[in-house]
């Protein structure tokens, strides 16, 4: 099966946590909850539902991250997209169980949904690219 | 933590690395040096006109350079161009990593 996110993935960040599903899941959905490791928000956990994070602004940056709920997947998937400053991109969290708690995993890629599913099977994938960017970027950043 | 970055450049290297026939005549440039639009459009495997139209779109990210020679135009990678996409890259790597760190504290506090 193809999997479009994994072609386009840009920053991926996995985790067991040792608490059941059910847990993990309050804690990404719940806005309470969510505000206490992530950033104070106005989710609420239906598709299509617009909402935003707010952080303490800074002098370029009111702060203000213009989100809306693209997947509702109770205890397996949650996504949303994630503007900031004009920049958009999308999260995707995805939860499976695992020996003694649950794997977490966190995408988040740098371009819209529609985009992604229109190059879905695309050959030359975004993962590709980015290894290649790495040791382009090798004399770039140093 | 978040910091501000430089928004517009940065969409437009995602909008212009969006495209999977893009990214492949980037990565081309980058592993074979200057190309003419001659050279790329075999490599691509589309039509000239589609060639040039993706070259536009890198131009305007500034991922590609070109100098034209007699009739030809030769394009080459502006691997700098990327620096701004790194930067998102890395500064989103280290944000979710310490919210994940929040997230596990928190589980842990939680009924």
């Amino acid at each position: 099966m193809s999997d479009p996110a994994a072609s386009t993935r840009a920053v991926v960040i996995e985790r067991v946590f040792p608490h059941p599903a059910e847990k993990v899941w309050r804690a990404l959905t719940e806005s309470p909850l969510v505000a206490q490791w992530l950033m104070k928000n106005d989710f609420e956990p239906v598709a299509r539902r617009k909402f935003q994070f707010r952080a303490d602004p800074l002098p370029h940056w009111d702060g203000v991250i213009d989100c809306e709920v693209l997947v509702i997947d109770p205890l397996k998937q949650l996504s949303y997209s994630w503007r900031s400053m004009g920049l958009d991109s999308v999260v995707l969290w995805t939860l499976t169980p695992a020996d003694g708690g649950t794997h977490v995993r966190m995408e988040q890629s740098g371009f819209r949904p529609g985009q992604t599913a229109a190059y879905q099977g695309a050959s030359y994938g975004w993962q590709r690219f980015f290894g290649g960017l790495e040791r382009v970027l090798g004399g770039v950043a140093a | 933590m978040i910091y501000p970055m430089t928004p517009a450049t940065t969409n437009h290297l995602f909008r212009a690395l969006a495209d999977p026939t893009r990214r492949a005549i980037y990565e081309q440039l980058t592993r074979q040096g200057e190309q003419t639009v001659h050279a790329l459009t075999r490599y691509a495997g589309v039509s000239q006109p589609a060639v040039s139209k993706h070259l536009t779109v890198l131009k305007r990210a500034r991922l590609v350079r070109h100098r034209r020679e007699g009739r030809e135009t030769h394009y080459r990678a502006h691997p700098d161009a990327l620096a701004p996409m790194a930067d998102w890259l890395r500064h989103y790597s280290a944000f979710w990593r310490e919210r994940f760190d929040r997230l596990e504290s928190l589980l842990d506090r939680m009924e």
